[in-house]
């Protein structure tokens, strides 16, 4: 068993007295979400007492199917909102942001892997880096968007459109356009998902190396163990999420 | 990149469709702009037969549409007839002088409406010249008028001269034609011509005319007559009025017809003709022998022209017609509901397009619900999101009523010269309609309507759950 498998709950939950606000980039507090069942019923989905991330930390999230990750992350993002809690990104509480200035704030301050990519199909390579950060209206786009594709490998692939890429161009493509606009926190989930083991490596490491040297704080969700295994800090949500502690218990 | 950019794309990736509904709008502003320009060409050809440089119609009793229909439009069947020295009333003493002679009281006078008229113009009608009238006048009628709105434009010649009321090359037997005439029946200055009496297919006259002069368009019924000298119209066989002679001379009744109706008297004998036809120098018909079919009045001034229309209608004589007065009755009674009618058919074609947009981008919206959660994830607010929609919904609507309009003014382009020859008015690719400015707002105002559903979709579209 890995030594970072074994932290705990205990890791989490505690928040340290001392615990210097500037540099924690992620830090939620009493977070609870529920989606509403058919019936009318409350489906609980998150109870997180507490969780935080420090700035330019990298942590890889585990956990099992349908517990609760992408809602995590959709939370973080500012995508979904909590019934309740605090959910500060970068120094501000997102929940008490108006949704324009949470989109602002998901736009300039979090960078979002999907899963299946995500691109968006009529646009070239390029464009779609560019997009990431159109909303962020950040100067010289382009100049940047074409730095970025180059740094991931791509520089040769800028006007091919997502179909006309392989599955592993495309992830890159992705992850180019997540950090184009220097996003504070990057959310992956489950990037390697889709991706051939041969490449699933290569864009781990491309994540990790660019949000190292970019001093953006990292949490992917993966239930590929492997992969986990390669961070300094990993979380099983089954421990921080007391949902999830409930329905392993039943 | 802006999200006019980011709608293009969006609009490239369902091309097919894009240009199918954006083609759609272009047909549709394409009808607005034809039917634009032709009402506003029926306008201004409307307003320019009511710029006729006279102000009245003096013309038998009858319906004064018909007498406008058959005077200035030269349609429908003629009118009855007035007397020759009933026009002379109309002319000074001078004149007056010359047509009854110097001896004869009458020629001694003014005419009781002398002093209220500026312009007084006689013509005779009855015979064609294939499908065209023939109009039998006075070289005043393109010397002396002038119109237009501000009645300052004179009829021009695109070839020839104005008849003479007698020249020494063609004596009384002078002709011009309208530009329509000369371009349909393909007869230019010098050649002959011979009416026919009473109706297109009636019999020919054997009496034929030199054309003199071919008018240039101007835009008038006019470009669409056969003027001839009104003396070489009288001295045709049949168009002299027939009249009692004293029965010591052992006559009768002499030569029927007249300058009228000629088609109800196409069957007569022709025995006047002769005293006039038969001898080597052709002498001008008798005043008595004369008649007019209407008196184109040009008043001196508009205040006295009520009056003066009323001193005619209490004659048993005749009538003043104003003929602004009766063609825009029939512009508003008849022309207008037309034109209103095309024009909202029209603007209909136009708002279907517009809603075949909308279907368009609406049925899209379910392939594009990812594509929108994408772009929100990645920081776009509801309101951006919304604004692509509309702006898509505006570039196709746009798009496709710039090449509309383009298309439009092409065919009119195409189309001018032939409207030109027929009316006078001429169109070339940049005439436009003050109308058309609005086809700018009201194309943003459909765009807007039409792209408001699938925004409003979008605007609503939940992210985490299309993710």
């Amino acid at each position: 068993m890995c030594k970072t498998l074994s932290l705990g709950i205990a890791n989490f939950v505690l928040e340290p007295a001392a615990l210097n606000r500037q540099a924690t980039m992620l830090y939620l507090q009493d977070v609870k979400k529920s989606y509403t069942e058919p019936d009318g019923s409350a489906l609980p989905i998150l109870d997180i007492p507490k969780f935080h991330l420090a700035v330019g930390e990298q942590a890889a999230m585990l956990g099992r199917s349908g517990c609760g990750k992408t809602t995590l992350l959709h939370v973080i993002a500012g995508i979904s909102r909590p019934d309740s809690g605090v959910v500060r990104v970068a120094g501000r509480d997102i929940t008490t942001l108006s949704e324009v200035g949470c989109d602002r704030w998901r736009a300039e301050k979090i960078g979002y892997v999907f899963q299946t990519f995500n691109l968006l199909s009529g646009f070239s390579a390029l464009e779609n880096v560019m997009l990431g950060m159109a909303f962020a209206r950040i100067a010289q786009a382009e100049k940047r968007a074409r730095d970025l594709l180059d740094h991931v490998g791509l520089s040769h692939r800028l006007q091919h459109k997502p179909a006309a890429l392989s599955v592993g161009e495309q992830q890159r493509v992705a992850v180019a356009r997540a950090l184009a606009k220097h996003p504070k926190l990057l959310l992956a989930d489950e990037p390697t998902a889709n991706v051939d083991p041969a490449n699933q490596q290569h864009i781990v490491d491309l994540i990790r190396d660019t949000c190292r040297e970019r001093e953006v704080t990292l949490l992917m969700v993966t239930h590929a163990r492997e992969i986990a295994e390669q961070f300094e800090k990993v979380v099983r949500l089954e421990d921080v999420n007391q949902v999830s502690e409930q329905t392993t218990a039943s | 990149m802006n999200f006019w950019k980011i709608a293009w794309r969006s609009i490239q990736q369902r091309a097919l469709a894009s240009s199918l509904t954006s083609f759609s709008m272009a047909l549709g502003v394409m009808l607005v702009v034809c039917v634009l320009v032709v009402y506003n060409l029926v306008s201004v050809s409307f307003r320019n037969n009511a710029s006729l440089g006279y102000n009245m119609i003096v013309a038998a009793k009858g319906g004064p549409l018909q007498v406008v229909l058959n005077t200035v439009f030269y349609l429908s069947s003629p009118v009855e007839n007035i007397p020759y020295d009933y026009y002379l009333e109309f002319k000074d003493a001078e004149t007056r002088a010359a047509a009854f002679g110097e001896d004869n009281s009458d020629g001694q006078r003014d005419g009781k409406f002398a002093a209220f008229s500026k312009i007084a113009i006689p013509v005779c009608l009855g015979d064609y010249f294939h499908r065209f009238r023939v109009v039998g006048t006075t070289p005043e009628l393109f010397d002396d008028l002038r119109f237009g709105p501000e009645a300052d434009r004179q009829y021009a010649f695109a070839e020839g001269r104005n008849f003479v009321t007698k020249s020494a090359e063609h004596g009384y037997f002078e002709a011009v034609v309208g530009s329509i005439v000369a371009a349909e029946v393909g007869v230019r200055v010098g050649d002959e011509i011979a009416p026919s009496h009473g109706a297109p297919d009636g019999h020919g006259h054997e009496q034929k005319f030199t054309i003199v002069g071919v008018l240039a368009p101007s835009g008038t019924p006019n470009d669409r007559g056969v003027f001839i000298n009104m003396e070489g119209f009288y001295l045709m066989a049949d168009h002299a009025k027939p009249v009692k002679k004293d029965a010591s001379n052992g006559e009768s009744e002499s030569a029927p017809a007249a300058a009228k109706g000629h088609d109800e008297h196409a069957d007569h004998d022709h025995a006047h003709d002769h005293d006039h036809h038969h001898h080597g120098e052709l002498k001008p018909l008798p005043i008595e022998e004369r008649e007019v079919t209407a008196i184109l009045l040009r008043t001196i001034s508009p205040l006295v022209t009520p009056g003066l229309k009323n001193m005619i209608n209490e004659g048993n004589q005749a009538q003043g017609v104003l003929p602004v007065q009766e063609i825009y009755t029939l512009f508003d009674l008849f022309i207008k509901p037309v034109q209103t009618v095309l024009l909202v058919l029209t603007a209909m074609i136009c708002v279907t397009s517009g809603i075949s947009i909308l279907v368009s981008i609406y049925n899209s919206m379910n392939d594009r619900r990812q594509d929108i959660a994408i772009m929100r994830a990645l920081g776009a607010g509801r309101s951006t999101v919304m604004a692509i929609v509309l702006a898509e919904a505006a570039i196709l609507a746009l798009g496709g009523g710039g090449l509309g309009w383009l298309a439009g003014h092409g065919i009119i382009a195409l189309a001018g010269p032939t409207i030109e020859q027929q009316t006078g008015v001429l169109l070339r690719f940049f005439d436009f309609t003050s109308a058309e400015l609005l086809l700018i707002p009201a194309l943003m105002l459909l765009a807007v309507v039409v792209g408001l559903l699938p925004a409003f979709s979008a605007y609503r579209t939940d992210v985490a759950r299309s993710l």
